[in-house]
């Protein structure tokens, strides 16, 4: 992943600032609540949700068993529609690769699909360093760059900002980036979308080069897929000379009928939709309509370490639908940039680690970032277990060492356990001694600064029992 | 029929009440209850905060303690998940325990077949489902008709009764504001319903919320689901 994110302190301290903010608390409850209950009811309305989501998550497993097979089938299927297929091992090649095909196109502006493969890489950054410039299209990733923010949600990633915050910013920006905001600009969303859609028309319409992601590539026909709400994917996807197309190689799916499930469960795990307004498919180039180049660049960038891992492939399963977003009690107080990654929420929390390894404060932190409330597993369409892998990820953590005290403790307390005199011995010490413990003792901060600590009884239940059923 | 009483640990040192309430339920609905002696922890806390290594020797001892029963019953929803979902991973013997594992309210409404169990407590209550017994046991509608038989008890229902109270175990300790936030909201709706009471099937939970409510100083006490079918007319709960 980019540099953009490293250094990040680990998620407790990170998630403080966000749940002490009374108005991102507000934005983010209002939001997230909202798309949750769409969601239930979009979801509740077809009668085989189950073996839809049974039926993506084995055609996912599937592909992801034979992702060589199908990858090469890709390839083939893509350059014998006039497309040209580039490999990418990491982030700084798929960068390299992007700017050398827009510098070789003599354009220094390019307009962009939303796409988390390009934020993950940190796609813009490099063109920048490069002399070019990238509009990002999107209504909400518009809101981020305009205000020089990070996303912090997949699906709507300006989620952290209310109305009125963004008529601001409009007001305030828009003019460095190209044509101003209207005067008198109101919050109202129609009011705030026209601006959006005056801006970006005169980048649409100037556009050589365009980059997008995709959600999914069909390896036996070469078709690339994006789902989209605005219409601004379908307008770079359309109308620039050149495609560039950066996909992680997971979003791969065998056949064109497979776009069957996915088409069903993607908009309604994303946006409540039945069906998502825009639906842009296109295979390698055609004359006389649309980009007359296209290239697909395919993007490993960690996927391949994460597929060696039994338990925790299930997570490249991710359609990036961001219904666990929605649902996370956790990530809808700490809000998505306690993260520090494209991918905040549950399947951030998995991924992240898992893409970049567990060597940095916020990656060994993002594991523990959970109640394992459970609640992501039970709306995710494909099926990840993601409370699974989050405790197989802590393994890893606590395996590489970097909690010594806490593993000291767990020994000490797991032998303890494990000897249940002593543990009586203990309970009743504890209890007799009960009038004389302090309401916070020492070491006891992270419980007691916000809770009590419960009052111990007279006597364990093991000496209950034996005085009186024995 | 015989079983054994999985206390848990947390209620064995904390929470002996509901061990106790455990037992009177059973044995008032003619069950034999057998208390092993031998038994501690599930191995739950170290294998949910990635201390597998840790966690062996916890299960091993459970199992021990158990496997002779073919009913081991818990007031605990997140102990009786562990063991019914990730005892598989430690081998045959700990596998065989899990079918045999169950949250006290699914070993009544679902083993026993009753709803009524004959209990009396009048005052106002709101039910807090907690994630174990709601998501990974799927305890369903169990509780809640187990509290609407009872004599007395008015029901409420708690707002967001789904969403986690922040409790998660380590991730209380590990993650304290985000936590607590969690907490705090969870106390808000359930003061919001006016109940007297806040119930769970999770001692643990309760440990959590009862400590907010406490600090807090809020008019709500919590009480264990075992400790509300235990109360009868003759001898009610009392503190």
């Amino acid at each position: 992943m980019s540099d953009i994110f490293l250094g990040m302190p680990a998620f407790p301290r990170a998630a403080k600032a966000a749940v002490h903010n009374p108005t991102l608390r507000a934005n983010l409850r209002h939001a997230t609540h909202t798309i949750r209950t769409k969601r239930a009811r979009a979801v509740a309305e077809l009668d085989d949700w189950d073996r839809l989501r049974e039926a993506g998550r084995r055609i996912k497993d599937h592909t992801l068993r034979h992702l060589d097979t199908y990858l090469e089938q890709l390839e083939a299927a893509v350059t014998r529609a006039g497309g040209t297929v580039h490999w990418a091992a990491d982030a700084a090649e798929a960068n390299a690769i992007v700017t050398a095909l827009v510098q070789a196109t003599g354009e220094r502006e390019v307009v962009k699909v939303k796409s988390m493969a390009t934020q993950e890489i940190g796609l813009n950054e490099a063109l920048e360093a490069a002399g070019i410039t990238a509009y990002e299209t999107d209504l909400a990733e518009l809101i981020v760059q305009l205000g020089d923010d990070r996303p912090s949600h997949i699906l709507v990633p300006a989620i952290h900002r209310n109305r009125g915050e963004i008529r601001d910013l409009f007001a305030r920006t828009m003019a460095d980036w190209g044509r101003p905001a209207p005067d008198g600009l109101t919050d109202t969303p129609a009011d705030l979308a026209e601006a959006a859609r005056l801006h970006l028309r005169e980048k649409f319409l100037r556009a050589k080069v365009a980059v997008s992601g995709a959600n999914f590539m069909v390896a036996e026909t070469g078709t690339l897929v994006v789902l989209e709400s605005e219409g601004n994917g379908r307008m770079c996807l359309t109308l620039p000379e050149t495609l560039i197309s950066v996909v992680g190689i997971e979003k791969t799916i065998p056949t064109w009928r497979d776009l069957e499930v996915f088409l069903q469960t993607l908009p309604r795990s994303s946006t409540a939709e039945r069906m998502n307004p825009y639906t842009s498919m296109w295979t390698g180039t055609t004359d006389g309509d649309g980009p007359r180049a296209f290239h697909l660049v395919l993007l490993d960038n960690g996927r391949t370490d994460t597929l060696a891992d039994e338990v925790g492939r299930q997570a490249l399963r991710c359609i990036r639908c961001s219904a666990c977003l929605n649902v996370c009690p956790v990530y809808e107080r700490a809000g998505g940039h306690a993260y520090g990654s494209v991918y905040p929420g549950p399947i951030g929390a998995i991924l992240s680690p898992q893409l970049r390894g567990t060597t940095s404060e916020i990656d060994a932190s993002l594991p523990y970032a959970s109640s394992l409330c459970g609640a992501c597993y039970d709306v995710c369409p494909v099926a990840i277990d993601i409370p699974e892998v989050l405790v197989h990820l802590r393994e890893r953590v606590a395996d590489q060492g970097g909690h010594r005290l806490e593993q000291a403790a767990v020994k000490v307390a797991s032998w303890v356990l494990d000897h249940p005199a002593v543990l009586a011995a203990g309970e009743r010490l504890a209890a007799r001694t009960r009038r004389a413990h302090p309401a916070r003792p020492p070491g006891t901060k992270a419980w007691t600064e916000s809770r009590d600590l419960p009052e111990l009884p007279a006597e364990p239940f093991r000496d209950w029992w034996r005085k009186n059923r024995t | 029929m015989r079983v054994a009483l999985f206390v848990t640990c947390v209620n064995d040192a904390v929470y002996p009440s509901t061990g106790v309430a455990t037992v009177r339920i059973l044995e008032r609905l003619g069950v034999e209850v057998d208390f092993p002696a031998d038994q501690t922890c599930c191995g739950q806390p170290p294998y949910n905060t990635g201390y597998r290594r840790e966690t062996e020797p916890l299960v091993r001892r459970t199992v021990r303690a158990f496997e002779e029963y073919a009913y081991v019953v818990t007031p605990s929803g997140s102990c009786a998940a562990m063991v019914r979902h990730h005892y598989a991973s430690f081998g045959d013997r700990a596998a065989a325990l899990a079918p045999r594992t169950y949250e006290l309210s699914e070993f009544l409404v679902d083993v026993l077949g009753v709803t009524d169990v004959g209990a009396y407590f009048p005052y106002t209550v709101t039910y807090h489902p907690s994630c174990h017994g709601l998501r990974a046991l799927g305890l369903g509608t169990g509780p809640r008709r187990l509290l609407d038989a009872v004599k007395g008890l008015d029901l409420r229902e708690l707002p967001g009764a789904e969403e986690c109270c922040g409790f998660g175990g380590t991730f209380a300790v590990k993650n304290p504001d985000v936590s607590a936030a969690m907490g705090r909201d969870k106390v808000r709706h359930a003061l919001s319903t006016g109940a007297d009471v806040l119930c769970g099937a999770d001692n643990s939970c309760l440990m959590h919320l009862g400590g907010i409510l406490r600090r807090e100083g809020a008019p709500l006490r919590t009480l264990h689901l075992a400790e509300i079918l235990a109360s009868t007319e003759e001898e009610p709960w009392r503190e």
